[in-house]
């Protein structure tokens, strides 16, 4: 009896360790991966310096949409990597072991997607040199100022979490490393949401739904990138990947695309009902010209429905119709950050009620316009780069990967990896 | 008896020190009293601290501002060296010329429309660095070493009275510092009002030029100033009061 009970924990705990291992980086697919993510990066570093040198008059940003594409971007990533942590807290906090191999990963991409964000957010400044009088000058009553520094915390918080859970001594601490990390990023979407939400002046923010909506966004967003980041992992390291893992990964990701659109539909629902936002919802639902297609097209129709439709019913057990979805994902949260960020400031602002603005230079009643210039968009991709290069390189020279990802989702149930 | 004496000498002197420390506070705080009112109806000297015993404010009468008149545009892109460069969406404008119809009665009325310099500034709830701050006077500024260029208070303003500076600064006024990168609005003159020597802004002066004398300038707190004076005259409106921002630019028929 008792030598079978040693046999069960002996076998268990040979189940329970999982081997990480660098990627091996062979061949040349690493070092052409590599070099094109260098080569965007440095060409959005390039596009910030311009606009830095320059001014942003190169740019389609002007004095009534004074954040454009550079911003979508960089909320995106800061956004999405708040979400790409779901993963590990799913197997730290939550304490579902069937992730736990991929907990790392998970961490990884979140600080590398964060790295991204900021670094579009600081090249955009009108003066990004001055980024120590941002660092050492706070004005408490700012929601960005404590935004720099829930962004800066949950990026030491993270490396923590990562330290901990692959410094074996330090196994015991991982809940509660995840647990700090998880509380982190709730705050944090909720303070970028509260960057829009607080915007009083504004009809097409001043919402407190901002908060919760962005933290839906961020789950969602996170786990669209988690999702083609694994994918490509996979595909790249030659790793098996279990089929089972990736099904519960969709069916995830099909279950916070419809929060998120929860959100929506409670945002523009609670917005038509006051006839003060009537403007502001008719120029961006109907006749706000890019912005209503973005948002229907872009948004809802390739954003949300059609991942809706792929992940739960057309195909939900497909590899490629699974990762074509989380690129949709993806487009549709650009979409919804373009539609938030650019159309907000676009739709015209009612600073006479009552009355028509029929001249002005700047603002004269008429919607903004915006058209995002090659230097914008370069920063933005620079960005995306910085985050992929980190990624890259971290898996290469980190044991961030486990040598099978076809165990991960062996048993959710604790039996595998179970502590 | 010799206690007692010593006791009625201890009671006198304090009932003394007593009655002269009054009398040496009452001095002061009439002193202290009379501080306000002397400063009131002045100009500050140069050397003084700014306090808030003043708070500077413009009103402007929309009646006798003319629909084709931009002189307060054009003294206040002249005082601060505001240079159209590539056109109206990315030019510096402090102060925009506005008409308006009302929706109800077609009513047709003229403005300018610049910062409110409100007493709750959103801009200044938002900025990240606390470059964008409100003076003890009323005075809406943005300290041009701490401005990052974030925009957040382009954002936050509820008048779009903020501007973005998006090219190199050609010909810079040394008494109005403006950098590329950094966001700028009516700073109300300021460097006329610190110079102490009763000026108007840039925009008041001209208006009155042009004989309508549509804007007025003056310290709010102080009830014999110009601007008060014409407030009390008639009605008047702060530009979207729902906000509660009390703003120190003030408007009659709108």
């Amino acid at each position: 009896m008792l030598d079978a009970s040693v046999k069960v924990t002996a076998a268990r705990k040979a189940m329970r360790h999982i081997e990480f291992r660098e990627t091996e980086g062979r061949g040349a697919g690493f070092p052409a991966l590599v070099l094109l993510l260098a080569l965007v990066t440095l060409a959005g570093v390039l596009a910030g310096h311009h606009m830095d040198v320059e001014g942003h008059h190169v740019t389609g940003m002007n004095n009534r949409i004074v954040w454009g594409l550079p911003h979508v971007f960089a909320v995106f990533l800061i956004v999405a990597a708040s979400g790409a942590l779901n993963v590990a807290s799913l197997s730290s906090v939550f304490r579902r072991p069937a992730y736990e191999p991929l907990a790392r990963l998970s961490a990884v991409l979140a600080i590398a997607l964060l790295a991204g964000g900021l670094t579009v957010l600081v090249l955009d400044l009108g003066r990004p040199d001055r980024l120590v009088v941002a660092m050492t000058h706070y004005n408490f009553s700012s929601i960005f100022a404590w935004n720099i520094l829930l962004y800066t915390g949950f990026m030491a918080v993270v490396v923590v979490y990562l330290w901990i859970h692959m410094e074996r001594r330090m196994q015991r601490h991982v809940r509660w490393a995840g647990v700090v990390a998880f509380a982190w990023r709730i705050v944090l979407t909720t303070g970028t949401g509260c960057i829009f939400g607080f915007l009083v002046a504004r009809q097409a923010y001043d919402a407190a739904i901002m908060a919760p909506m962005f933290v839906a966004m961020s789950l969602s967003l996170g786990l669209a990138v988690f999702i083609l980041v694994l994918l490509a992992a996979a595909s790249m390291t030659a790793r098996p990947l279990d089929e089972g893992l990736l099904r519960r990964l969709a069916r995830l990701q099909a279950l916070f695309v419809s929060v998120v659109l929860y959100f929506v539909v409670a945002r523009h629902l609670a917005n038509l009902y006051v006839a003060e936002h009537g403007a502001v919802e008719r120029f961006l639902l109907l006749d706000g010209g890019q912005y209503p297609v973005v948002f229907w097209v872009g948004q809802i129709l390739a954003g949300t429905l059609a991942p809706l439709a792929i992940l739960w019913w057309w195909r939900p057990r497909s590899r490629g119709w699974t990762a074509a979805a989380a690129a949709l994902v993806v487009v549709g949260g650009l979409s919804q950050l373009y539609g938030i960020i650019i159309g907000g400031q676009a739709a015209p602002l009612d600073i006479f009620p009552g009355k028509e603005v029929i001249e002005g230079a700047l603002i004269a009643g008429e919607p903004a316009s915006y058209a995002a210039r090659l230097p914008e968009l370069l920063l933005g991709l620079g960005g995306a780069a910085v985050s992929g290069l980190i990624l890259v390189v971290a898996v290469r020279v980190l044991r961030i990967l486990p040598e099978r990802l076809d165990e991960a989702g062996a048993d959710d149930t604790g039996n595998v990896y179970g502590r | 008896m010799k206690v007692e004496v010593d006791r009625l000498g201890r009671v006198a002197r304090r009932r003394f020190l007593a009655r002269a420390g009054i009398a040496a506070g009452a001095v002061l705080a009439s002193g202290l009293a009379l501080v306000p009112l002397a400063r009131a109806g002045r100009t500050r000297e140069p050397h003084e601290p700014v306090t808030g015993e003043v708070r500077y404010g413009l009103f402007i009468d929309s009646a006798r501002c003319a629909r084709d008149c931009d002189a307060c545009v054009r003294a206040c892109n002249d005082e601060h060296g505001l240079e159209p460069v590539h056109g109206p969406a990315t030019d510096p404008q402090w102060i925009q010329k506005v008409t308006l119809r009302d929706r109800a009665t077609g009513r047709v009325s003229a403005l300018p429309l610049m910062c409110q310099h409100c007493a709750d500034p959103p801009c200044v709830d938002v900025c990240p660095t606390g470059a964008s701050f409100r003076r003890a006077d009323g005075i809406v500024l943005v300290d041009k070493h701490t401005c990052i260029g974030c925009r957040y208070c382009v954002m936050a303003c509820p008048f779009q009275a903020r501007a973005f500076v998006h090219e190199a600064v050609e010909n810079p006024r040394p008494w109005s510092p403006r950098g590329k990168g950094t966001v700028e609005s009516c700073n109300l003159c300021v460097h006329r009002i610190d110079a102490g020597d009763g000026r108007n802004p840039a925009c008041v002066e001209a208006c009155a030029a042009t004989g309508r004398h549509a804007i007025i300038f003056g310290d709010l707190n102080d009830p014999e100033s110009p601007i008060s004076k014409a407030l009390a005259n008639g009605p008047s409106a702060e530009l979207r009061p729902d906000f509660s921002l009390d703003t120190g630019v003030r408007y009659r028929n709108l």
